[in-house]
This record gives C-alpha cells, structure tokens and sequence, in this order.
C-alpha cells in the first residue's frame, strides 16, 4: 500500500540544540502510526518538522509532493491538519470562532456546513457551548475543540501531539474511540505522538519507538506491544 | 455653569472621539506585535500633510481624504513590510528605537517637504467658528459622527467577517492560525495599514481645530496613549472607552481644576496612575506568569 506521509533523514533541532538525528517513518494511506518515546525524545519536534513549524534537513513527502521546504499555511492547504500539543486553542475566542477559523482555506459553505454537524456527533458538548469563550472549557473539552478545528480543514493527515496530556482516563478514552471512528469513516490517516503508549497502541496499525532523535523499533503495533523491551520500559508490565 | 459644564463634556466627547481613533490605532498594532508604535501620531500628520496637497491640487474634499486614506493605508503595509518583519524576534528595547526614529524621520521629512507654518485645514462641515445648537461647532459634530461611523465599521469588519477573524486570531494566537492556513505575515501588514489609516482619518479630521504642522500629533498621542492603558493595552473596545473617557476628563479638569495650561498633564497623570494602580487597564486582562 503506498505512503500517504513518507520521511527520509529527517534532521531537526532549536538554534544550537539538534534533536532529530536522521529519522526515517511512514504513514500509510488509511493507516493509524504511533510515534511513542518518553520526553525529550524528540517526538512533537517531529510533528513540527512535518507540519512545517520547523525547518528541517531531509526529505518530507505528502502524497507525491515533497512538503519539507514549505511553509506551514501551504502545507494545511495540502491537507494536513495539525492538533498541536497543549491543544493551541484560540482561547480569546468562541467555540464558534474557533471552528471557524478551523475551516478557513473552504470555499465550500454547504460541504463545510455538513462537516460540522458530523463533528457535532463526535463531540455533541462543542454544539452546547458554541457561544462560549473557548478558554472557559475544560481540558478535554478543549482537546476536542482543538480535534474538530483540525478536521475542519479536510485533511488527508491528522496529526496529533500528545492528546490525553492532563486529561481524565475516561475522557481520553473516549476521544481515542472517536479518533478510531474518523480514521475509520473518513478514510483520514492519522500520525498520533503520545507518551501514552498503551493507549497509541491499541487505535495504531504501525509504530516507532523515538528515543533521543533516533528510531530504535518500527513495526505492527501488535509486535511492538508484544516486545519485552517496550513492555517494560512504556508499557510497566 | 451647566451651560458650560453640557459644552465641556461635549467638546469632551468631540476631542475623545480621535483620542479613542488613535489609541485604537496603537491597540491594533500593539495586540498583533507588543510593540507600541511611537510614530503613531507622526504616521497621520503625514496622512495630514497628503491629503493638504490632494486638496490644494483642486480634489473635491472627500476625493483627497478617500485618497489620503487609501496612501496611508499603503503607508502603514510598507512600514510592516520594510521595518517591521525584520524586526519580529528582536528585543523590545530595539522596536522602541525603531519606532522612535521612525518618528524622527516623518517629522523630519514633514518640516522638509511642506515646512514648519502653521496651516489652517479646510472642514467640510462648515467651519469651528459658527456654534450650532450652543454646545458644539459644526465640524466637531462631523467629526465625532465619521469617528463613530468608523469605529462601527471596524467593530463589525472584525467581529463580523472571515478576514478580521483571521487578523483578530493572528494577533492572538500566530502559531495556531498558521495551523489553520491563515497566512500571517499577511494579516500583519493588513493590521498595521489598518491602523495607519484610522490614524490618517484621526489627523484629517483634528487638523481644523488644531491647525496643522508637523507636530500637530504630538499631543494628541500622548491623549490616545492614556486612553489605551486606561481600557486596557491590549483590549480594542477598552482603547476605545478609554479615548472618549480621557476627552471628557481632560476637559473637565482644564476647565474647573487645573487650567487649561495643564491638560496635557492630566494626560501623564493617567498614564501614570494607570500603570501604578491597575496595569491592565479597566478592561484588560492581568496575565500573570508563573515563575
């Protein structure tokens, strides 16, 4: 099956500080890609690089396209929508605002109207608190808020930063069920960062394993879970 | 005594309406950069001094102050485009100086080309000397109403259509908006020609009261600077609040405190007592950061 999103030594880092050190990864078309790593490993580096937030050495390509000399309003225009860590909610703005922004690049009024309804069937509370200024929402309600203003754009790529950061365990488990139904029902294929790795793996079809800007495993989610290493330093059994 | 306390709440009101123009100008620039422009002020003597030229060129009035408007706003693009994106990541101490020699240089170049007499500026409301209905003259009514006019204008260009949401969440938040596809370099230098031609509009319509030479604004900045911090650097509708509020005040004290020689005091009073008491403003907001 080919690659929607391919990476080939990716090389990336802030000023003096380089934090990726030539990583190759894929994302299938249609697929779910866990990136797991503990902290500093340089993972939501890796979504900035792709995003386009960072300049990195190497080669980035989305379909046919290489996307990696691209500015990162190009390359949401590509379909690549980004649900970056800590959410990036607008928070002086409303629910309502922020969606809105969420589809800005559509011309397509009616197309972007029947995305909105669908979204407000993965997440009815966005629908009830539309008027709300979008800083007095809760974490997860905000991770959804930041999930929806991503999808808004039509994306053939979700990525996602860390969404269960500061949440309740039920609520994230919920919001991996939904991620699970858009990859399913949309055809979107996603890229999830998380340091959970548990959760990752069990909506993931592939997966890396980051560690200090090299990747040190690639393969099936259910090999990588059954792997004695991982099992005991990610998973804690 | 209450004809003359109605007249000075009035002629209040009048002068606040472009204190409240100019303080919204240096909001605009200040919620999308954290600068604060100091070359505000000479910015729309310079816009002034054009649409001076247009007039005396023959244009109908409304032709050169629509013409004036259109200069200033390109005005205001360049500036963003030649001084201001080179200057995004310095350190804020740098913008001042920038912004302070901007000044500099439009005050400069003002005495230059159109030298430093006083000019008087025509008023298409029909002149500040006639009194109309005893409280206020003819063009300070014209003027407050095209300030009020525009001012909802902008109130609705930025709550009500897709382009101010764009301007408002790329001042707010510019890594998110990228992420969304709003090209923000872009916005930026909408926001600065936006607020450049608000500043022009706030000269044009100030220069028949207070006649026009190259630092006809120096003044009037200063007003507009405390009417921002009274409402709230960072908030548009407290800059706003904040204008009319210094007018009305600013006369009051110059006619029953202080005099009419320490007005401008009374400005730098506020700002200090703005920033002493309460920082934020009355309607900003305190944002506190944890060390």
């Amino acid at each position: 099956m080919p690659a929607l999103l391919e990476a080939r030594g990716l090389h990336a880092g802030y000023g003096q500080t380089k934090v990726l050190h030539g990583i190759d990864f894929a994302v299938e078309q249609g697929g779910v890609t866990a990136l797991l790593g503990a902290n500093g490993a340089g993972k939501t580096t890796t979504l900035r690089a792709v995003c386009g937030l960072i300049r990195a050495q190497g080669e980035i390509r989305l379909g046919t396209d290489r996307i990696d000399r691209l500015a990162a309003e190009e390359i949401v225009r590509r379909g690549v929508g980004h649900v970056p860590d800590g959410r990036g909610t607008f928070l002086e703005l409303t629910v309502e605002e922020n969606l809105r922004l969420g589809a800005y690049t559509r011309k397509d009024r009616a197309a972007v109207a029947a995305d909105v309804e669908r979204i407000f069937g993965y997440f009815p509370v966005l629908r009830q608190r539309l008027r709300q200024q979008a800083g007095t929402l809760s974490g997860g309600e905000q991770q959804m808020l930041a999930i929806a203003r991503a999808l808004l754009v039509k994306p053939r790529l979700l990525l996602l930063d860390e969404p269960s950061f500061g949440l309740a365990p039920l609520i994230v488990q919920g919001i991996f069920a939904i991620l699970r139904r858009i990859n399913v029902e949309e055809g979107v294929s996603i890229l999830v960062v998380e340091q959970n790795a548990s959760l990752a793996l069990d909506i993931a079809d592939h997966a890396y394993l980051l560690e200090t800007g090299h990747i040190v495993m690639a393969g099936g989610a259910a090999e990588i879970r059954r792997d004695e290493s991982v099992r005991r330093s990610y998973l804690g059994y | 005594m209450m004809i003359g306390l109605a007249h000075q709440i009035t002629s209040g009101i009048a002068n606040g309406s472009i204190y409240a123009a100019v303080a919204l100008a240096l909001v605009m620039i200040y919620q999308s950069t954290h600068h604060l422009n100091f070359a505000q002020g000479e910015m729309a003597t310079l816009s002034t001094y054009m649409c001076l030229t247009l007039i005396n060129a023959g244009l109908p009035y409304w032709g050169a102050f629509a013409l004036a408007v259109a200069a200033s706003f390109v005005m205001g693009l360049l500036t963003e485009r030649i001084l201001m994106r080179p200057m995004l990541n310095a350190p804020p101490l740098s913008a001042v100086g920038v912004f302070i020699g901007l000044l500099l240089l439009i005050n400069a170049f003002d005495g230059w080309v159109w030298d430093y007499v006083i000019k008087p500026f025509p008023s298409p409301f029909g002149g500040s000397n006639a009194v109309l209905g005893g409280f206020i003259s003819p063009h300070e009514l014209g003027e407050t109403a095209v300030t009020l006019v525009m001012l909802v204008a902008i109130y609705l260009f930025f709550r009500h259509t897709t382009l101010g949401l764009a301007m408002r969440a790329a001042a707010y938040n510019p890594v998110s908006s990228r992420l969304c596809g709003v090209r923000v370099n872009r916005m930026l230098g909408l926001g600065w020609g936006l607020a450049a031609a608000i500043g022009g509009i706030a000269g044009i319509m100030v220069a028949p009261i207070v006649f026009l030479d190259p630092n006809m604004m120096g003044g009037i900045l200063l007003y507009a600077f405390a009417g921002a911090l009274l409402g709230g650097i960072d908030n548009a509708l407290g800059a706003v609040i904040g204008g009319f509020t210094v007018g009305v005040v600013e006369n009051l004290f110059g006619a029953y405190v202080v005099g009419t020689e320490l007005k401008l005091t009374v400005a730098l009073i506020i700002i200090v007592a703005v920033l002493l008491v309460k920082p934020a403003g009355l309607l900003g907001r305190t944002v506190q950061t944890r060390v």
